[in-house]
């Protein structure tokens, strides 16, 4: 048997008896991610069907004043309640979403055929108002310029003439391209997975070896530094596939879960999708396995290995952060810089463009020779005197 | 056999060792004994090639340890100061592990190892997980793991620390053993009644250098003491550091 496998075999056997990598590797680190997942979605949606089929109640000051207007809410299932004294402090105290107010002069105006003021007291730095803002918006603009070409109809005009350009709307955002916006924070659960997978053997095999002192005697073997190096990077990848794997299959059930047709749109994360997905994490397993084994080394004990490595956590987070923030145009680079890559083609799967093989050969490319250098900083940092001494 | 000729090491300023030479031959038990801090320890770890002399030679059964330190190592059976079990496994696993490391054939690891767990009296505990070993469990575990691949020469860095009477009678009787089967045993120690007990040869360091190089005879010779006790005051110049 070689050293690579007795070690591999050992650090598996070893780790499998051990309930907190387990608990990792197999339940928090897969499906923390979908979970969530599923969550937020389901009071997103939710959130969103409630408020465009409920009936809205709007507080209207002089709702007596135009009659016709208030009918036309009401078609439309804005129903009038009664006004409040101070409609801009009850927006602004969340009291209500939206205040419409109706200017005094309107009787007379609308009867004179003259433009006529009606407010909007809202405030747009509340997001869950915007939806009720919109409906009344609309409302009240349609009922506008139903009116307004009735009046050009009176005067033997056609409606037209008021409407020299008119907007066509062609949006090319396809059913599944429209899921993709609200999923983009899915390729960071794939990588916060494969971090989690392999987080706690990683910390085990050097920093816990070392903390136990089991690291001198192992070292005594007649085994090269790196066999053995390579047999624990063996095993924090395997811990790592199998929670990632586990990840992709529960991910596979989310569509069961989210009402996506009531949104229409379209969400495929089936074999296809997750095959893809496995194969550009590939290097990222690898490439994370060997960062979190240096950090730990540098680690003296279980503990300071741990905290290193939660603030190792943080740099996946990054590109998928700043894509969200400022969308950028994908160029031909990005897809050779580790996670960046990964993260630019789970989106782009997700929208189900697909990958060509440049892209994926780049984002291959680009995370192994980074994975290569990192595992060879491993290998340098293993052969130094320091590492292997306890005290 | 293990030669040290001119062995040097500092770390920053701390010359830890400065000038060891001695050898330990085959079929006796020789003995490194100083203070603690005097330099045995990392002595010893240069010989098993974990740290690398800043000069000097280490020869084991004539290989040099600086060209070829994995022949060197393969000679060797190291109990080192860090016993380091693993404790998720049990002894038996514990040895295997190393065994497999070592390259040994599986029917030839499970005879080396049902003799060694026999040998050192180990039975009762070989297929419990090492976590929860009393110390004089831990150190059988510890050196039958670095027995298993059958070595030539054998190092022990205070074999008997932390055990008790039982347990070091036995560890000693198991150091004779492996003696009258012709190995080279080379164990380090700051008690003198052990060293004074067992070796054939006792090599003195001090403030990493050593300072006397004998039989125990010689050495009562050399000094004129009567008492081993009084003889090894006498050459490192105080008795500071040392056990009875």
């Amino acid at each position: 048997m070689s050293a690579f496998t007795a070690v591999y075999w050992k650090e598996v056997r070893e780790n499998l008896r051990d309930r907190r990598t387990l608990i990792n590797a197999l339940i928090t680190g897969p499906l923390l991610g979908p979970v969530m997942f599923i969550m937020l979605m389901n009071v997103m949606v939710n959130r969103e069907l409630a408020k465009t089929d409920r009936p809205l109640v709007v507080p209207i000051v002089g709702a007596d004043l135009a009659p016709n207007l208030v009918a036309a809410l009401k078609s439309a299932g804005i129903d009038a309640t009664a006004p409040l004294s101070d409609p801009e402090n009850a927006v602004r105290e969340q009291r209500t979403d939206i205040v419409v107010r109706i200017s005094p002069s309107y009787p007379t105006a609308w009867k004179n055929g003259q433009p006529v003021q009606v407010e909007l007291i809202y405030d747009s730095s509340r997001r869950d108002a915007s939806t009720p803002v919109m409906r009344v918006r609309s409302v009240v603009e349609g009922y506008g310029k139903r009116e307004g070409a009735m009046r050009l109809i009176a005067r033997g005009l056609s409606p037209t003439t008021a409407w020299p350009v008119q907007v066509a709307d062609r949006d090319q955002a396809t059913s599944q391209s429209r899921s993709a916006l609200m999923f983009s924070f899915l390729p960071y659960f794939f990588v916060l997975t494969v971090f989690l997978g392999g987080m706690y053997l990683a910390i085990d095999l050097t920093a816990g070896e070392r903390e136990r002192q089991s690291l001198e005697p192992l070292f005594v073997n007649p085994v090269a530094r790196w066999k053995i190096l390579a047999g624990k990077l063996g095993a924090i990848c395997s811990f790592s596939v199998v929670s990632l794997l586990l990840s992709v299959a529960a991910f596979a059930t989310a569509p069961w879960f989210i009402p996506t047709e009531k949104l229409g749109i379209a969400l495929d994360l089936g074999w296809r999708f997750g095959s893809q997905v496995v194969l550009l994490m590939l290097p990222l397993i690898l490439l994370l396995a060997a960062l979190q084994s240096l950090v730990s080394a540098f680690a003296k004990s279980y503990r300071e290995a741990q905290t290193y490595l939660s603030i190792l956590m943080i740099i996946p987070v990054l590109p998928s952060a700043l894509l969200s923030v400022i969308p950028v145009r994908a160029e031909p680079w990005m897809y050779a810089v580790p996670l960046l890559g990964q993260n630019l083609g789970i989106v782009q799967l997700l929208r189900g463009d697909g990958m060509p093989a440049w892209q994926m050969g780049l984002c291959l490319a680009g995370g192994f020779v980074t994975a290569a250098l990192a595992v060879w900083g491993t290998a340098q940092l293993y052969r130094s005197d320091r590492l292997a001494i306890s005290g | 056999m293990i030669e040290v000729k001119d062995l040097h090491k500092a770390f920053g300023d701390v010359r830890a060792v400065n000038g060891v030479s001695f050898t330990a031959r085959d079929g006796e038990i020789t003995g490194l004994l100083g203070p603690n801090g005097a330099g045995k320890t990392t002595t010893l770890r240069m010989l098993y090639t974990l740290m690398t002399p800043d000069s000097g030679q280490v020869l084991v059964d004539g290989i040099d340890a600086s060209t070829d330190p994995l022949a060197v190592r393969r000679q060797l059976g190291v109990l080192p100061d860090a016993r380091g079990l693993y404790k998720r496994l049990t002894a038996v696993e514990n040895i295997d592990y190393f065994g497999r490391l070592h390259g040994m054939p599986a029917a030839l690891l499970a005879q080396r190892r049902e003799a060694l767990i026999d040998a050192l009296e180990m039975r009762d505990i070989a297929a419990r997980r090492t976590e929860g070993f009393s110390q004089g469990q831990r150190v059988k575990t510890a050196i039958a793991r670095a027995l298993v691949h059958d070595p030539r020469n054998v190092l022990l860095d205070e074999p008997t620390n932390g055990l008790d009477v039982m347990a070091t009678r036995a560890m000693r009787r198991f150091m004779r053993q492996l003696r009258d089967e012709g190995r080279c045993v080379l164990f380090s120690s700051h008690i003198m009644q052990e060293v004074a007990a067992l070796c054939d040869r006792i090599v003195v360091i001090a403030h990493g250098r050593v300072v006397a190089d004998e039989s125990p005879d010689a050495l009562l010779a050399q000094t004129g003491e009567t008492s081993l006790e009084d003889a090894f005051v006498k050459i490192i110049g105080t008795d500071e550091g040392l056990a009875a």
